[in-house]
């Protein structure tokens, strides 16, 4: 397979262009993770309302692969549901270690369908999933501290 | 021994072509694409007679050494020793009983570190650089965590070489100083260190000087006496041996002065169920069923090198390495690591790792685009992330060369990377 093929204009566009970057407030779930291979790190928070993902904001450094995928993480999972998030979640992780047998499904993965061909490529799988294991990390964070909240 | 820095060299006599014949990985192709291997800093390619050696041990003469009673036992016993040996001559060393076999450069660095760490408490310091690999940083933590010591580190100048005057303003060699361990040369920057100058240093404050070879030994010709340090590392795999076998020097009388590093067979006396005793070094350090062939073998990598020549093959890098540095340096937006020239006949030499960042493309993005066009490099920190944060950058991307690369792969890897850079900034 070619590179060109596993970089896909829409992952450059991505990167080029990140989605929701910048760390914001508020937010109530906050992770910091990293890649220690090659040191890729993202810092990633979630706001939650209720059920709700309202907002996803981040901070990174890294390759293209893994901002690329973080950005277009934020764009699915931002104004779902966080059970619906964690469902993308886990398609897109399925999707990543099918290297790249698996036809992904456009109309739940968007722009995500692009990272297909990244599976084919086992070193760069990691960093596909990066931001999404911050996410469900960050989110886990929120829904704990909701549920101090509530208890308190 | 000879002083073999003082060799003269006619580098054009150098066949790079013959060379690379011995080295059958050198002929494949990936993706379609000859394969252009600059990764040598990472792992060296293994020429034919290595690749034969290795099947001819476990062919003809396998067996365990030193207790079996039988030929074959024997056979390999003398394999090994004569490994042993030849290493031995191949770095200077007084004795073959200076040569300790271990797994690797970051076991014998371990060794180093945990035994000396048996002399070490509060108040004493270990003194390394912030250009270090982790093999020559965290055993250090380690130790001084475990007595109370205390780590300190050489900074580098903005030209990336050891900040000898900082370290000189600031005391940081001083009577409290225990150990101090350095790298010979860089893993990242290519920086050759003036360890014989540190090795004065540390003597003269009755401090142990431990060098870390990893990237020396293979590059250049290596006479302990001259370097001046105590403990030499350095491992086979980056030398164009095998995996699975490092090595340790010691100046015998340190060695035998030294407790076990493991315990287990091979490396006692007498055992009793009350308290054992220690066989003289390099047994002690020797627990357990040593990596036979690979030591064995490694004496056909030295002694292929020494074929060479260690000086011609020093020259031929210092070419290839002074034209990467041309090359490289001509590509807009990217910045070299480390040194910019070689300085061949300077104090300060440089080695065949060229490191480099990219403003627009990350290190990753540049290895999977160059390994396309059949370009092997490192992307990532190159286990040296303390390094990097102090050049302010997360990662980098490095070309290293030896005695097989050509002037026409370092042009290859040029016209990759411009290739690449547009890939990431066209619109």
């Amino acid at each position: 397979m070619s590179v060109e093929a596993m970089y896909q204009e829409i992952i450059l566009d991505h990167y080029r262009d990140r989605q929701h970057y910048g760390l914001r407030e508020p937010y109530e779930g906050e992770a910091h993770h990293v890649n220690p291979s090659c040191g890729d790190e993202v810092t990633l928070r979630v706001h939650l309302e209720g059920d709700r993902v309202v907002d996803v904001s981040w901070d990174a450094v890294g390759c293209s692969i893994s901002q690329a995928s973080t950005s277009v993480m934020t764009e699915l999972v931002i104004g779902k549901s966080l059970g619906e998030a964690m469902e993308l979640r886990e398609e897109f992780t399925e999707l990543m270690h099918g290297q790249g047998k698996i036809e992904p499904n456009e109309d739940h993965l968007e722009d995500g369908i692009a990272f297909a061909g990244v599976a084919k490529f086992p070193a760069r799988v990691k960093c596909a999933l990066l931001g999404w294991s911050a996410f469900a990390d960050a989110a886990a964070r929120a829904t704990h501290a909701d549920d101090q909240e509530k208890t308190r | 021994m000879g002083t073999p820095q003082s060799e003269v060299v006619d580098a054009t006599a150098f066949d790079v072509e013959a060379v690379r014949a011995d080295f059958p990985i050198l002929s494949r192709s990936v993706g379609g694409q000859p394969l252009v291997y600059l990764d040598s800093a990472n792992t060296s390619q293994k020429p034919q007679v290595v690749i034969d050696a290795i099947a001819e041990h476990y062919r003809e003469h396998n067996a365990n050494v030193a207790r079996a009673m039988h030929t074959l036992g024997a056979e390999a016993t003398v394999a090994y020793e004569g490994g042993r040996s030849r290493i031995a001559d191949f770095v200077g060393a007084a004795s073959a009983e200076e040569i300790v076999f271990t797994k690797n450069a970051s076991e014998a660095l371990n060794l180093c570190a945990n035994t000396l760490g048996t002399r070490l408490g509060p108040g004493d310091e270990v003194v390394v650089s912030v250009m270090e690999h982790h093999s020559n940083i965290v055993p250090w933590q380690l130790v001084c965590e475990r007595t109370g010591a205390t780590l300190r580190w050489f900074d580098i100048t903005e030209d990336g070489r050891l900040d000898l005057d900082k370290a000189a303003a600031e005391g940081l060699i001083n009577e409290r100083t225990k150990v101090v361990s350095v790298a010979w040369v860089s893993n990242v920057l290519g920086t050759v260190n003036p360890i014989t100058l540190i090795a004065e240093q540390a003597h003269a404050v009755g401090a142990v000087m431990v060098v870390d070879g990893s990237q020396g030994v293979p590059l250049m010709p290596t006479s302990v006496a001259e370097l001046g340090c105590d403990l030499l590392a350095f491992t086979g795999h980056k030398m164009v041996g095998p995996t699975g076998i490092g090595v340790l020097w010691g100046r015998y009388d340190l060695l035998a002065s030294l407790p076990p590093f493991l315990g287990g067979g091979e490396m006692i006396e007498i055992v009793r169920m009350s308290g054992s005793t220690f066989a003289p070094p390099p047994a002690r350090f020797e627990a357990g069923t040593p990596p036979i062939a690979q030591g064995a073998v490694l004496g056909v990598a030295a002694d292929y090198l020494a074929g060479h020549s260690m000086a011609a093959i020093r020259a031929h890098e210092e070419q290839v390495t002074g034209h990467a540095l041309a090359r490289l340096g001509a590509i807009k937006g990217l910045r070299i690591l480390g040194p910019e020239t070689v300085d061949a006949h300077g104090d300060l030499g440089r080695g065949g790792a060229v490191s480099f960042s990219i403003d627009t493309v990350h290190p990753h993005d540049v290895a999977q685009l160059l390994d396309s066009k059949g370009i092997a490099v490192r992307g990532g920190h190159h286990c040296a992330r303390p390094l990097h944060e102090r050049l302010g950058i997360q990662a980098s991307t490095r070309m290293s060369s030896y005695l097989y690369t050509t002037t026409a792969e370092i042009d290859a890897l040029g016209d990759a990377l411009e290739w690449t850079i547009d890939f990431f900034t066209r619109r």
